[in-house]
Formats: structure tokens, C-alpha cells, sequence
């Protein structure tokens, strides 16, 4: 029961940050929890089909479907991300002048509320669907009393993935509002540019990008990334045990792409607001 | 678009092969024979056979892994950079790079007590 319990929290930590991380963000707007929730549901739909038809997607583009599927649902998060820190970086000084006037709560925009409902539904069915096959394996093959178990273990573990959301949620609204929007801003960037590199070590292993493949370290005897810890911290700054060369490029890359963005469409010099 | 890009390098590889097999053939048989060498595994109740497999180093080969138990698998290697599912009564590839000589320890995420393996690169 406790090996199941493992099992299943392990997968489930990712999107239980990823989706209090969100609900930190998305405080104050109407309608987010329909989003956020329509995010979840969408993903276990998702993570459902897909463990369903994983025969089909391995055995597409000539064995690495797999690969490429995973590839390709990590870089749509990471572009939503991207695109939520860039809006951000745009309307933060009017959402800030409206939480003084009205003392309201970090507010962003309605527009990015879909931007971060695709992040919920990516993170969810990516994990998700590990998840699935796992449980679903133990429900047809274990010897009749100890599925129960097996299964208990396996809800308990999804329960404890709640409670990650509901710990960093509850973290995060602590910090006052005029440092959220910072605080918050980083913690995005560190997990699109961990997922970015995320997914690169899922081309790398498709075997589409072959450059700088050489492991840069390998640190899984001090903090191995499939621990609780190495594994939070894997999501929240894509720490890795053992990363190519290329995965930390593209971190890094991600990083300053998503700075550099930031500033570029940063909102217009204070005089040219004051003269609208 | 990716597939494309996959079958022009793959072709690309084969067209070099060809060539340079043409410009050894009658110097060095053993060309032949270094196409794509691969290393089978078979999962069955939940442990690998061979669950020492050799593999040759610095050179590029496919780990083809077969799993005959009725549960999905997950197989996975941190060394070897590699993490895929299996479902149930199904076959997978991957390729693996050129590897330094060296003992990597692979495993089936769902069952890693009872499937530990390691490859061993000479």
C-alpha cells in the first residue's frame, strides 16, 4: 500500500504545485475556479485517454509518438507560461494601482485565465496519465484483497497531491500583494523554463535533437530527482539529477527568452501613461 | 514535419553507409553487421531477462524492451536518460547514445523493487 502510495504522490506533486501556483495567481478574479476547475477535468479526461490509447501514440511517428506527444504538451505550457509572465509584465502596473484604489486582491486578467487552464489540463494529464496506467494495472492484475490495498494507497497518494495544492496555495497568498506579483512572476518563469528543458530531454531521447547530449552532472547521490523533495523542487525550478548539456542550455535560454520578453512589452514609461 | 526531419536524417545516415560501405566492402566485412545493433529485454512478472544485458561502447544502439505481463510498465533509467511506458503485452524501442563503458541501472517505474536491471557497457 505504501509503495503505491509513493508511486502516485511522486506523479501527482507536479500538477498539485502547478495548480496551486495558478489559483495563487488567477486570486481575485471571477469565474477562476470554473477555469481552474474545467483545467482539471479537462486534464484527467485527457490523462484517462491517453492511457487508454497508449498503444497507439508509442507505436506513432515510427516508435517515438511518445516522446513527441510529451514533448509537445510541455512546450504548450511553457508557451502559456511565457505568455502569462509577458501580459503580466504589461497590465501589472494598472492591476497594482487597482488593488490600491480598491484594496482588491492581486487581480490578473481574465485573458490569461485560459492561458492558465491549458497549464492545469497540460499538467494534470501529462502526470495524470502515469497515474492512470498505474492504477489501472493494479486493478487487473492483483491477487483479490490486496487490489484494495494496492488502491487505497493509490487514492491516498492523490488526496496527498491535494494537499501540495492547497500547501502552496496557502504559502503563497501569505506574501503580501505588492510582492506576489514578483514572487509569483519568478516561480513562473523557473517552471516554464524546468518544463522547457523537460521537454527537450524527451526529444533528446527521440532522438530529434542530438546536439550537446552529454551529461553535464550527475547529483542523484545528493538529492535524487525522483525523491519527494528532488521531485518538488524538479518542478518548481527544474532541478534535474542528471542533465545534458542542451537541457541546461534551453533552461537558461528560457530564462533570459522570457525576460527579455517581459521587458520588451513591458507597460509604456510612466510619462507617457500620465498624458493619456 | 518532425517525421520528415527524422526519415531526411535517417536516409541522410543510410545514404552514408551505403557509401561508405561501397568504399570498404572489400576491406572491412564487419560493416555490415554494425547496422543498428540493438539489445532485446522481456518483462515477465515484473523482472527483466536478461537483467544484465551488454551492450557495446561509444557506439549508438536501440534497447528494444518486450513486456509480457498484463500490466502496463514504465521503463525507466536515469543514467541512461530514458523513461517510457509500456503498455501491457507490447513492445517499445528506444535509442540510447553512444555510451562511455559502465554499469547503468535501468527499471520499471511502477515495479522498481522487483526490476532492477543493469546494462553493461564494454
Amino acid at each position: 500500500m505504501l509503495g503505491a502510495l509513493i508511486i502516485v504522490f511522486r506523479e501527482v506533486i507536479e500538477a498539485g504545485l502547478i495548480v496551486g501556483i495558478t489559483m495563487a495567481v488567477t486570486r481575485g478574479i471571477r469565474g477562476r475556479g470554473y477555469y481552474i476547475a474545467g483545467g482539471v477535468a479537462a486534464g484527467v479526461f485527457g490523462a484517462c485517454l491517453v492511457g487508454a490509447f497508449i498503444n497507439t501514440i508509442s507505436s506513432a511517428f515510427e516508435g517515438v509518438g511518445q516522446e513527441l506527444f510529451n514533448a509537445a504538451i510541455l512546450g504548450i505550457a511553457v508557451v502559456m507560461l511565457a505568455w502569462h509572465n509577458v501580459w503580466m509584465a504589461r497590465h501589472g502596473r494598472e492591476i497594482a494601482a487597482q488593488m490600491r484604489e480598491a484594496g482588491e486582491a492581486v487581480r490578473t486578467g481574465a485573458s490569461t485565465l485560459m492561458g492558465l487552464a491549458v497549464v492545469v489540463a497540460v499538467a494534470v494529464l501529462r502526470e495524470g496519465s502515469e497515474v492512470a496506467l498505474f492504477l489501472y494495472g493494479i486493478l487487473i492484475a492483483s491477487a483479490p484483497g490486496s487490489g484494495i490495498s494496492l488502491l487505497t494507497g493509490g487514492v491516498i497518494g492523490l488526496l496527498l497531491g491535494a494537499c501540495v495544492t492547497v500547501l502552496t496555495y496557502g504559502g503563497l497568498v501569505r506574501i503580501p500583494g505588492r510582492y506576489l506579483f514578483g514572487v509569483t512572476s519568478v516561480l513562473i518563469a523557473l517552471l516554464a523554463a524546468g518544463l522547457a528543458s523537460q521537454a527537450v530531454g524527451f526529444l533528446e531521447q527521440a532522438d530529434v535533437i542530438t546536439m550537446l547530449p552529454d551529461q553535464l552532472w550527475d547529483s542523484s547521490n545528493i538529492l535524487s530527482d525522483t525523491s519527494i523533495l528532488g521531485r518538488v523542487l524538479h518542478t518548481l525550478i527544474g532541478y534535474s539529477d542528471h542533465p545534458s548539456a542542451m537541457e541546461a542550455l534551453i533552461y537558461v535560454g528560457t530564462l533570459a527568452v522570457i525576460a527579455l520578453l517581459m521587458k520588451l512589452f513591458a507597460h509604456p514609461a510612466p510619462v507617457a501613461r500620465a498624458a493619456e | 514535419m518532425i517525421r520528415h526531419l527524422a526519415n531526411s536524417r535517417r536516409i541522410g545516415a543510410q545514404a552514408l553507409s551505403v557509401a561508405l560501405m561501397l568504399g570498404h566492402a572489400t576491406l572491412s566485412q564487419p560493416a555490415f553487421s554494425q547496422e543498428a545493433p540493438s539489445v532485446k529485454l522481456t518483462l515477465k512478472n515484473h523482472r527483466f531477462e536478461p537483467a544484465e544485458p551488454h551492450a557495446a561502447a561509444n557506439k549508438p544502439f536501440a534497447i528494444e524492451v518486450t513486456n509480457l505481463d498484463s500490466t502496463p510498465a514504465e521503463f525507466e533509467s536515469k543514467t541512461l536518460r530514458v523513461e517510457k511506458v509500456i503498455a501491457a503485452n507490447s513492445t517499445v524501442s528506444v535509442q540510447i547514445r553512444a555510451l562511455a563503458p559502465g554499469r547503468y541501472r535501468f527499471f520499471d517505474d511502477y515495479h522498481e523493487d522487483t526490476t532492477e536491471g543493469f546494462l553493461v557497457v564494454q
